[in-house]
């Protein structure tokens, strides 16, 4: 066991698969620089040194080019894993994901799949509206993409590494204050788990949640910071003898929804919190599985806990209105009991 | 076509200038931009502003001398190194600090932060922090002038990484096929982040791609302010006068990190020591005092009115209130 950060474990799922398969590379802006950041979160840091600079590529600032690069060694026979610099730079690439990566096999009939990753932060940082946001629920509602969101080392990891090894796009959803990433490269404010990840080699497989704290009277999923944000939620509830339980999806598409049914049946309450808009959130989505598939066990309203409809403020002073927070998760819980 | 490349001659009397006030003026911009920066950096460092940073010390004879060329009722769009753009074309200091620290007298109320700075009135479009997301929208504002006929003229600005951008293409290729009266500006730093210009680029200057758009390409000494100047002045004379739009490269270095925080471990400190050489401010200084346009007592006076134009401009930033938390839901839509 080694205990790391999420940046380090993706390194080492990164490094461990690029030494397992030739085909495996990287492709990115200020990804393999000499003397430069390793990516925005050092995530790739050393690893051209390592693997050389044909196999972590940097490219020109030209997301366009990023996604149909990568899309197009895929389906040539390579497993490009692209890095995104900021989530909010997907909307750069949206043609070549959306009616490009998400649709080939199908509409191919099956003749050609596209096994890419895209590695993508997400989170509101107070670096302006551009640079905040909790993307998710966009690619969610895109057949054909596969969506992982990992909060943990280990998570990071292993679910990383099961991407690379996927015949599908996947896309891989990783928060900026979860990072632990060091140096100049630091959050102010960042929560930066650190956990346990084995030595021996392991995948995280793509499409099973986890329960992160058992209870029975509330079920509470979150997904990056905001399962974080839910633990604190239950510490304070466990205060006042209220024992909620957190669902940690993990992966959105495939989602583990009998994981989340199976806690509702046992708690019937639900509260879903996520750093994104409330509007058409992933957080909806779940709310509508649940009161189509789940109706019978709930003793109360779905409620959700999201960032209202106004993009990310910058001042630091609209921040606590603006994130979901573990206050708001206990006053959502107390209103359904 | 040819690009075509314009360098300083040193020495030669410098030709088609503006009035010695208006020299005068390009330092005190200059000198109020280098230690704007240099103080909101400090400011930084003690914690005192969240988030992050793009400094723009070091590139102060470009946005100076381009906006030098504009006329108050012209436009500027900008970058996410947006402060010397904004600063140059008119906005107030402390419209940009109280934005910094996030207060609701900023140029922005505190909504948009450092990557956005910029005020309409004052002809700054709020800066936007997609790189080469402002390239069609400068298209787009010159179309606008060109409907209403008014001679208004767009100085769009961006970075060397921005002209790899599908964006960047579009942009140009519009506002060149309709005669647009945008100036394109690239403030070729020779970085984009930590990626080096020649590792992006097969070509020798960003400017050597106007040929294949059909306008004017031309590069010059973005460390040499009159130089700017004077490449500016002309196209936007040119896009005033309906002759479309000109891709204008200028070649210059920031002094500073890409962002907060950057140890600049990617480039060498002698590259570094070769371009302070060239700093365009104690040229300008040194230019305006031999030519007998100014003197020291003059110029003095001026580095003194930048030191109290900041300590006000702090001042009042400080003073002022946050944004009321009901600031979070207005200005999604117009009402
Ligand atoms: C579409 C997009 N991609 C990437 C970034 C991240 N980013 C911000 S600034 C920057 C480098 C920009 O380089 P350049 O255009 O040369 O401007 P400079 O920073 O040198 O002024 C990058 C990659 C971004 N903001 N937007
Ligand atoms: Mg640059």
């Amino acid at each position: 066991m080694a205990e790391m950060s999420i940046a380090e474990a993706l390194r080492q799922a990164i490094r461990e698969e690029m030494a397992r398969d030739d085909r495996v590379f990287c492709i990115g802006e200020d990804i393999g620089i000499p003397g430069g950041f390793g990516g925005a979160f050092t995530v790739t840091l050393g690893l051209s040194d390592e693997f050389g600079r044909d196999r972590v590529l940097d490219t020109p600032i030209s997301e366009i080019a990023i996604a149909g690069v990568a899309i197009g060694a895929a389906i040539a026979g390579m497993r490009p894993i692209a890095d995104v610099q900021y989530g909010d730079f997907l909307f750069c690439m949206m043609d070549q994901i959306a009616n490009q990566a998400a649709k080939m096999r199908y509409m191919s009939g099956g003749q050609v799949s596209v096994p890419m990753v895209m590695r993508a932060p997400v989170g509101q940082t107070r670096r302006g509206a551009q640079h905040a946001q909790s993307l998710e629920a966009f690619f969610t509602h895109i057949p054909g993409l596969k969506v992982v969101a990992p909060s943990t080392a280990y998570d990071a990891k292993g679910l990383l590494k099961s991407a690379v090894r996927d015949e599908n796009p996947v896309l891989v959803f990783e928060h900026k204050l979860l990072y632990g990433s060091k140096g100049p490269r630091s959050e102010r404010g960042a929560l930066s788990p650190v956990g346990e990840v084995p030595d021996e080699e392991y995948l995280v497989p793509i499409g099973e949640g986890v329960i992160r704290r058992e209870g029975k009277d509330v079920t509470i999923v979150g997904k990056l910071l905001t399962m974080y944000r839910a633990l604190q939620a239950a510490e304070i509830l466990a205060e006042e003898g209220i024992e909620a339980e957190v669902i940690d999806p993990r992966t959105l598409v495939p989602l583990d929804k009998e994981l989340i049914l199976a806690s509702v049946r046992k708690t019937g309450r639900l509260v879903i919190a996520e750093e994104d808009n409330l509007t058409g959130g992933w957080a909806a989505e779940i709310a509508a599985i649940v009161a189509d598939e789940g109706f019978v066990w709930l003793d109360a309203p779905i409620k959700r806990v999201s960032a209202p409809d106004v993009p990310a403020p910058f001042s630091p002073a609209l921040d606590d209105a603006y994130m979901p927070n573990e206050h708001k998760i206990v006053a959502a819980v107390k209103s359904l009991l | 076509m040819e690009a075509k490349t314009i360098l300083l001659n040193r020495g030669a009397e410098p030709t088609g200038l503006p009035e010695s006030d208006s020299l005068v003026d390009m330092y005190r911009r200059m000198k109020l931009i280098r230690r704007f920066e240099e103080r909101v950096n400090d400011l930084y460092l003690q914690g005192r502003i969240p988030s992050t940073l793009h400094l723009y010390i070091g590139q102060e004879a470009v946005a100076v001398g381009v906006c030098a060329g504009l006329r108050e009722d012209d436009y500027v769009l900008s970058t996410h190194r947006p402060h010397g753009h904004s600063l140059a074309k008119g906005v107030e200091p402390r419209a940009i600090l109280a934005e910094l620290l996030g207060k609701v007298t900023g140029c922005c109320r505190g909504k948009g932060g450092s990557m956005h700075v910029g005020d309409i009135t004052k002809g700054v479009y709020p800066a936007v922090a997609i790189v080469g997301g402002n390239i069609p929208i400068a298209a787009g504002a010159g179309l606008a002038a060109k409907m209403r006929g008014d001679g208004q003229v767009e100085a769009c600005f961006f970075g060397d990484g921005a002209a790899n951008e599908g964006a960047w293409h579009e942009g140009l290729n519009i506002a060149a096929i309709w005669d647009l009266p945008v100036v394109f500006v690239c403030e070729n730093n020779l970085y984009a982040a930590s990626t080096p210009f020649s590792l992006t680029f097969k070509v020798e200057n960003v400017a050597d791609r106007a040929c294949a758009y059909g306008i004017p390409g031309v590069t010059v000494d973005g460390m040499d302010v009159l130089a700017v100047y004077r490449a500016a002045n002309e196209a936007i004379e040119r896009a005033r006068q309906g002759g479309g739009p000109t891709l204008l490269e200028c070649k210059t270095y920031r002094f500073c990190g890409h962002s907060r925080s950057d140890p600049r471990t990617y480039r060498g400190r002698e590259e570094e020591q070769e371009w302070q050489k060239l700093d365009a401010i104690p040229r300008m200084r040194q230019w305006l005092v031999g030519s007998g346009l100014s003197d020291d007592g003059q110029l003095d006076e001026i580095d003194d009115w930048v030191e109290r134009t900041f300590d006000e401009a702090l001042e009042f930033a400080e003073a002022s209130p946050e944004p009321d938390v009901s600031e979070l839901f207005t200005d999604v839509f117009k009402e």
